[in-house]
């Protein structure tokens, strides 16, 4: 198990956002979580990725230590990625001396070289490839002006860059046109591995016809409330996210 | 001569002005007198109110003398305060330093020499105008000790390309008393020259010392002036200075300030667009930390119709320190068709810090476009998470961000060797332990 998550709460100021997740993921598969907006997968995914505004009780396992108690730099040296829903702007601050920083900090706590900004570029110039993300966006500012696009592709470019264990990725699908999502799914999928494990986080069954899951897992009201294998996601689509209610159509994802 | 008996500047002997040509002397006993008539500026004066003048009136400093530096050797002058390849004049105590200085290659007809042989040189009737009245004590204080400083006269057409490099070092002894220096630089662009200056103020040694500088730019016809003030005092000097402009019709003046240094600095620009079409462009970062105290101060005064002016100061804040900036635009009456625009963005990285900004426009005119705004903030606590999620440590991150907010502000240096020893300073700064003071 890459991450092992048990009876995990997290709540801002008496909100009680997650209430009681489990949910165990191996090395190597691919997992999705889907549920209505509003049901905790972003704060979920916040919360893993060390965001301290909440207040988190449970445990979580990530490749055997302790998660909760690691800053969040800590957790990306470890190999934990966030591709955010929304990637944060940062004027002033260039794309690829970002990328090269974020990966030589990860590569140093990793016991490894850093690279100079030739091998970098070098590295770079094939993810980009990968991620068929256009050149010219690496020398603006970190996702200031981008489309909504652009932003997830440059997201999903970061991943390729830092190659982490674990990748959680948070509605990296909402807000693509269908030649950009294929584009992304293929990156994706370029990008599984048995070392790596994908955390897909979606409100629409598309994301998961380019990029198939082991998994699916459903949440609502902050907790995993159903799992089951591929075709759940189909069963979902068409039956909404309340398993006994089948003649109860909930108004999320359908917006089709 | 006593200045202003009750103020311990004011308790400062001032040396009878002689050995000077008659008429400067008569300057110097009229300026002794506008402070013993006017005071120094209190609470109530509007300008000054917010730079805490209090301790620094009840130093008892006495004038400087010429003298070597102690604290520092010539070698390391350029990691200093840079290298820009054209003449340098370096002032000690505001004292101009012949060994020190370097006066090659100065292209034909470009007058650029010491203040003081220059005012030995001067008839009354041109002396004159070196000097104009004062509006505040402490530039009268300058007029009436001044002993030096440069003097520019760019003849009309030519056109500078190397800068002119003026350094101003602050460095008293190891055991005396406070001192003061007052140079005073004068400037005068002829029509259609274009003229590069920068301006470096450095003092290393921790001794208390008052820089009271001041510098006139005149802009005739069509002239163009580059102006570059550094001010990197040791955290123990105290450094006033005033850039004084005079633009005539179709003049251009670009001047950067960049203030990283002293524990009181103030640095005021009086702007005067008195030619039709002169444009202007002040851009100022401060970056105060510990307890330091950076005031800026800048008045543009549109007097004719048709020009434009620019403004664009930033500051970063540490620590315990203060800031102000007091940006004051004026368009007469009859300035129509002036185009102003004022912008002053803050960035708070501690709570102790504190920043005052206060736009203040006067508009006399009609047909005129006139924007401003001002912004106080702290680092966007998401982009900190995201930069962090990436692996970037917190202080690295915040260290990022900050720089990112400068960036601008030196990307906008156009002359490359001053930008990449800027960048160096900015950057080492920032990277010190924020805890420390
Ligand atoms: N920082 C926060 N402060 C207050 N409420 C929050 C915060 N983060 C999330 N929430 C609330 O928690 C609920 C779950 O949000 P979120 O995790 O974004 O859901 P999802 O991603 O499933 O749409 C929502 O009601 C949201 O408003
Ligand atoms: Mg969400």
């Amino acid at each position: 198990m890459i991450l092992q998550i048990e009876n995990l709460h997290a709540k801002v100021g008496d909100k009680e956002i997650l209430r009681g997740v489990n949910l165990e993921l191996p090395l190597g598969q691919v997992h999705a979580i889907m549920g209505p907006n509003g049901s905790g997968k972003s704060t979920l995914a916040q919360v893993l990725a060390g965001r301290e505004e909440y207040t988190v009780s449970g445990q979580v396992l990530f490749d055997g230590k302790d998660l909760l108690s690691l800053s969040a730099e800590e957790r990306a040296f470890m190999g934990l990625f966030l591709a955010f829903q929304y990637p944060v702007e940062l004027p002033g601050v260039g794309n690829l001396y970002f990328l090269r920083t974020a990966l030589n900090s990860v590569r140093k706590h990793r016991g490894l070289d850093e690279l100079d900004a030739v091998d970098f570029l070098a590295y770079a110039q094939k993810r980009m490839d990968l991620v068929e993300m256009d050149r010219s966006l690496m020398s603006r500012s970190v996702n200031e002006g981008f489309s909504g696009g652009e932003k997830k592709r440059n997201e999903i470019l970061q991943l390729a860059i830092l190659e982490p264990k674990l990748a959680i990725l948070d509605e990296t699908d909402s807000g693509l046109d269908i030649d950009a999502l294929r584009a992304v799914a293929k990156a994706v999928n370029a990008l599984r591995s048995p070392d790596r494990t994908l955390l897909l986080i979606t409100h629409y069954q598309r994301l998961l016809d380019y990029i198939v899951p082991d998994q699916v897992h459903v949440m609502t009201e902050g907790r995993i409330v159903r799992s089951g294998g591929k075709d759940l996601a189909l069963e979902l689509e068409q039956h909404g996210y309340l398993a006994d209610a089948k003649d109860h159509t909930l108004p999320v994802g359908g917006t089709r | 001569m006593s200045l202003n008996p009750g103020t311990g500047l004011g308790q400062m002997v001032v040396p009878e002005p002689d050995g000077q040509p008659a008429w400067l002397q008569q300057i110097r006993r009229h300026s002794i007198q506008w402070v013993a008539q006017h005071g120094f500026p209190g609470r109530d004066d509007e300008d000054w109110k917010y730079t805490r003048l209090g301790p620094l009136l009840a130093i008892p400093f006495e004038p400087a003398r010429a003298s070597l530096p102690t604290s520092m050797s010539f070698s390391a002058l350029d990691s200093l305060v840079g290298n820009f390849g054209g003449p340098r004049l370096v002032f000690v105590n505001g004292f101009f330093n012949p060994e020190w200085s370097s006066l090659t290659q100065i292209p034909e007809n470009l007058l650029v020499m010491a203040l003081q042989t220059r005012l030995h040189q001067e008839e009354e009737s041109n002396g004159r105008h070196l000097f104009p009245p004062p509006n505040n004590a402490f530039t009268a204080l300058n007029s009436a000790l001044t002993e030096d400083g440069a003097y520019i006269e760019v003849p009309a057409n030519l056109r500078v390309t190397t800068p002119i490099h003026l350094v101003f070092v602050a460095d008293a002894g190891a055991d005396a008393p406070p001192l003061l220096a007052n140079p005073r630089s004068v400037v005068i662009a002829g029509a259609n020259s274009h003229i590069t200056l920068v301006e470096s103020y450095i003092g290393l040694s921790p001794r208390l010392s008052l820089t009271n500088a001041v510098t006139e730019v005149v802009l005739e016809q069509g002239a163009q002036v580059e102006h570059y003030t550094v001010q990197n005092e040791s955290e123990d000097a105290i450094h006033l200075g005033l850039v004084e402009v005079h633009q005539q019709q179709d003049s251009r003046f670009y001047a950067h300030v960049v203030s990283l240094g002293s524990s009181l600095a103030r640095h005021e620009v009086r702007v005067a667009l008195a030619g039709e079409g002169a444009e202007t462009q002040l851009q100022g970062l401060y970056m105060p930390r510990g307890k330091q105290h950076h005031s800026h101060v800048t008045t543009i005064d549109h007097q004719s119709p048709g020009c434009t002016s620019r403004e664009l100061y930033k500051g970063v804040l540490e620590g315990h320190s203060r800031a102000v900036f007091k940006g004051q635009v004026i368009v007469r009456q009859g300035a129509d068709r002036t185009d102003a625009s004022q912008t002053n963005k803050n960035l708070l990285l501690s709570e102790g810090a504190e920043i005052d900004t206060r736009p203040q426009l006067e508009i006399l005119a009609d047909d005129v476009k006139c924007t401003h705004g001002a912004a106080v903030g702290q680092l966007d606590e998401d982009a900190v998470f995201y930069l962090r999620s990436r692996g970037i440590p917190d202080k690295a991150a915040r260290d990022m961000l900050t720089y990112a907010f400068v960036t601008e502000m030196l990307e906008s240096l156009t002359l490359p060797a001053l930008r990449t020893l800027l960048e160096h300073s900015v950057a080492r700064q920032l990277s010190r332990d924020a805890t420390s003071p």
